[in-house]
């Protein structure tokens, strides 16, 4: 190769590098702040600021879910497996809102450590499979469930 | 001193416009084949006779749309951005035209996919759109095309305009990574990778099978529309090549 293109390709190979390393640290800095929602954890620590609207993912814990007679109000407990954080919520949850289903909730920590939920989305986990396979699971028990590390980064 | 052979002829081939369009022009219709056939069984197979999901009954298979689009536009980046590096570092013009050729696109697919995506997301999740990782850098993704054809497009000099938007893809190229990363690094509501190249898939091979398919059919199709807007570009920037005179008179 000649020098002249040598030299490009190093300029090229610097720009590169220089970007990634520049953005890199960037993104390490900023790490908190990228994240979309609380885990449980960080609730229940401390970590997530009171009064101010927030979102928190979790799994909802099997047989937590109380819904009102009279209302649209339901009550869950939501879990990383470490930690359970009880969320409130008026409002149509969305379909595939279930026990043993990751979801994510916006809302604040009111001062009993509730977590009151203005919105609740549900977060699709990356298993897929015939309703068949899902049956013959559910009762088997093994109904693959989201992986703690899903709300814990 | 002799020059050291180090790279292999094809690619100094490759360099030579009329060569590429000549060699384009023979693989066009095995692609277009290809595609078509791919696309076509990819599908009926998808749509028709796959199985739906558990969960998200039918609604699910707007991934064979989703997936394959968010993998294309993924990989024309890398394309456009490795084709913009050669221009840059060799000075090789087709290699330059084949960038210009791919960002338009690679910015289709990357559109596609947020709209299909955002389709599925609101049955699916209850939310058109959320701002998490995933969901943002792929956004970016977006921007990046859109400011590297707006370089190519403010510019009357090709040669200046494709310096200018070579560099701007190079640096848009750590986008590629956080893309990919994205669901692993940060807590998103966009599920982590179903495919991972050390595990089992977290879908059944009847799933799978027509994914993969369609995937294939989406390669071809890219491979498609590329060599047709390489091969106009060849033309459009060599008209004043002998031999493109001399196709023209022959057509």
């Amino acid at each position: 190769m000649n020098p002249k293109r040598k030299q490009r390709l190093a300029l090229v190979l610097l720009l590169v590098v220089g970007v990634s390393v520049a953005v890199g640290l960037a993104l390490y800095a900023l790490n908190q702040n990228i994240n979309l929602f609380y885990s449980p954890t960080q609730i229940v620590g401390g970590e997530a600021p009171k009064d101010t609207r927030i979102r928190a993912g979790g799994m909802v814990v099997e047989g937590s879910v109380k819904r009102d007679q009279e209302s649209l109000r339901v009550q869950f407990a939501m879990t990383d497996y470490a930690e359970e954080v009880l969320v409130e919520y008026t409002g149509i949850l969305p379909d595939l809102f279930r026990e043993g289903q990751g979801i994510v909730a916006q809302g604040a920590i009111d001062g009993n450590g509730v977590f009151q939920a203005v919105e609740v989305l549900a977060k699709h986990d990356e298993n897929y499979m015939p309703p068949e396979v899902a049956e013959a699971l559910e009762a088997a028990g093994k109904m693959p469930k989201p992986a703690e590390e899903v709300f814990n980064k | 001193m002799p020059e050291k052979k180090w790279m292999p002829r094809w690619f100094y081939q490759l360099a030579s416009p009329k060569w590429c369009y000549q060699i384009t022009g023979k693989l066009l219709p095995i692609f277009a084949w290809l595609a078509l056939l791919c696309l076509g069984v990819g599908i009926v197979w998808a749509l028709a006779f796959a199985p739906p999901d558990y969960q998200q009954g039918n609604s699910f298979r707007i991934m064979y749309l989703h997936v394959p689009a968010a993998i294309l536009a993924q990989s024309c980046y890398m394309l456009m951005a490795i084709a913009g590096a050669i221009g840059l570092i060799w000075k090789m013009k087709v290699a330059d035209m084949a960038a210009f050729a791919a960002a338009p696109i690679g910015a289709s697919m990357a559109v596609l996919a947020l709209a299909t995506g955002a389709i599925w997301g609101k049955p699916t999740w209850g939310s058109w759109w959320v701002w998490d990782a995933r969901l943002t850098s792929m956004l970016i993704l977006l921007f990046l095309y859109l400011g590297v054809m707006a370089l190519y497009a403010a510019m009357e000099n090709p040669n200046t305009a494709a310096k200018a938007a070579s560099i701007l893809s190079l640096v848009g190229l750590v986008n590629i990574p956080i893309i990919k990363y994205s669901v692993e690094w940060w807590n998103t509501l966009h599920q982590p990778a179903t495919f991972k190249l050390t595990e089992k898939p977290a879908m059944p091979v009847e799933m799978w099978l027509p994914l993969l398919i369609m995937v294939i059919g989406f390669y071809c199709f890219f491979a498609v529309s590329l060599m047709m807007r390489l091969r106009n570009e060849i033309l459009r920037r060599e008209k004043r090549a002998s031999w493109v005179r001399e196709l023209i008179v022959s057509q």
